[in-house]
């Protein structure tokens, strides 16, 4: 069987698990509603603030929600030992990593289009330069689906699994926080030539992550 | 032999702390102390450099098939746990330094930030090391974890060259290595990086030594325990 044959089956897999099961959209999504909630109650609904500040807290209520999606994405193996069957398959590891990561990052995308129009409403933004914030946003979540993806399998099996990841994924993926937060201020503010810096850093991110996660992903799988 | 080491360590660690005390002058024209932190800061830095490295080295040595060995996996360890405690304190002494000089007690700049980054990597680390028993649990997830750690140590160090920050650049490794000081200043740096890279030395040799006792000992005990039954149905035939 084909690399990518593979990494589509278990994004199908994956994807089809969450359209049945409904844990993503009745519960991370909700989550991640709620987080852009208590951040507004944060900042006391201060209407000079919130407009301001929208960017990183988009990205913070993103990152806490994708820690969730990671979460997800492996207890879904742990329970009845699927993770075993994900071995026997015979699939290259790389391949499991990307049909994993790609359907956490498929996830993602539908949780920042919700979260977007809730932080667009509530807290009083405007949006600009489309094309940044699309561009940033799928860099951005390339990486963070990716970085979660590696943690998740390094932890997989472990007893405090549930706890170590955030604790592992957060440090690492600062860049994606940072990059996306600067990126999306510069194309709200409409200076979009301050944002390509961003973008660059956010792709290039994003690939060093997706290389390093097809060769590690294997030999964590067969150790977990 | 631990001991006469350890012996000359202490006594490299007073000298500096003589040198940096009463010997290096306040820095010019303010009287200024606080720059005695400098001897404290700069060891400290080197130290979370060397340890990581170590950290980085073994962990590879771990990965390759051919040299892997519990060794390697257990120094990885030790000199992570001595790396975190010297990046801490290596924060605190400069939070310390920056309140009297920039009038804050910490700043978002690239140098300060990437370290604080630097310094939860390897907690996380850490973290992931408790949760096997054995090099042979843990090992391969752990040198990974390590590796992906690392790869904040150059962005650390290159941080002040590459951003604008309020952090200084490097006194001695700038990119022109024109070295930025002098005199007895100059002397009592060596002597305390000296000084702290000795400490560093017994540090690891001990905290070495104490992970090979945990390493067996659960397997230690079981033998233990059967040589007790063992001998207690000697004496008592069923």
């Amino acid at each position: 069987m084909s690399f990518f044959r593979g990494a589509l089956l278990v994004a199908g897999k994956d994807l089809r698990i969450e359209s049945r099961s409904r844990v993503a959209l009745q519960q991370i999504l909700p989550f991640g509603g709620i987080v852009v909630v208590l951040f507004a109650f944060a900042l006391d609904s201060d209407r000079d603030l919130l407009p301001r500040a929208a960017p990183g807290l988009f990205w913070a209520a993103v990152l806490l929600a994708m820690l969730l999606a990671v979460g997800r994405s492996f207890a879904v193996e742990e329970a009845n030992r699927a993770r075993d069957g994900l071995r026997l398959s015979g699939l290259d590891g790389g391949s499991v990593f990307l049909g994993k990561a790609s359907a956490i990052a498929i996830e993602l995308f539908a949780l920042e289009a919700v979260l977007g129009i809730a932080v667009v409403v509530l807290y009083d933004v405007a949006l600009h330069e489309a094309l940044i914030l699309v561009l940033t946003a799928v860099a951005a979540t390339i990486g963070l689906a990716a970085t979660g993806t590696v943690y998740g399998v390094l932890a997989g099996g472990l007893r405090a699994r549930e706890t170590l990841v955030p604790l592992l994924v957060l440090p690492a993926v600062t860049p994606v926080m940072l990059g996306a937060t600067r990126a999306f201020e510069a194309a709200l503010d409409r200076t979009p030539g301050d944002a390509w810096p961003w973008v660059q850093l956010l792709g290039a991110f994003a690939i060093l992550v997706v290389a390093a996660g097809v060769a590690v992903f294997g030999p964590l799988l067969e150790e977990s | 032999m631990k001991r006469i080491y350890l012996a000359a360590t202490l006594v490299a660690l007073a000298v500096t702390a003589f040198l940096a005390l009463y010997v290096t002058p306040p820095r010019e024209n303010q009287g200024f102390q606080a720059v005695r932190l400098l001897y404290l800061h700069v060891p400290c830095a080197w130290l979370a450099y060397l340890a990581f490295g170590v950290t980085a080295l073994a962990s590879i040595l771990w990965l390759i098939p051919r040299t892997r060995n519990t060794t390697w996996d257990l120094l990885a360890g030790a000199s992570a746990e001595i790396g975190v405690v010297f990046t801490a304190l290596m924060l605190a002494v400069g939070s310390l330094w920056g309140k009297p000089t920039w009038g804050t007690w910490w700043e978002w700049d690239a140098r300060l930030t990437t370290t604080a980054i630097l310094f939860f990597l390897y907690l996380g680390y850490l973290a992931l090391r408790r949760t096997g028993a054995t090099s042979a649990e843990r090992g391969t997830r752990c040198a990974i974890a390590a590796l992906i750690a690392a790869c904040d140590i150059p962005i650390v160090h290159f941080s002040v060259t590459w951003w604008q920050t309020l952090h200084q650049q490097g006194t001695v490794f700038n990119p022109n290595l024109d070295v930025k000081v002098n005199g007895s200043m100059a002397l009592t740096l060596v002597l305390s990086v000296l000084a702290f890279t000795m400490l560093y030395g017994y540090l690891l040799i001990d905290r070495f030594q104490l992970a090979q006792l945990e390493e067996g000992r659960e397997e230690r005990e079981l033998q233990l325990a059967i040589a007790e039954r063992v001998r207690a149905e000697e004496v008592v035939p069923a």
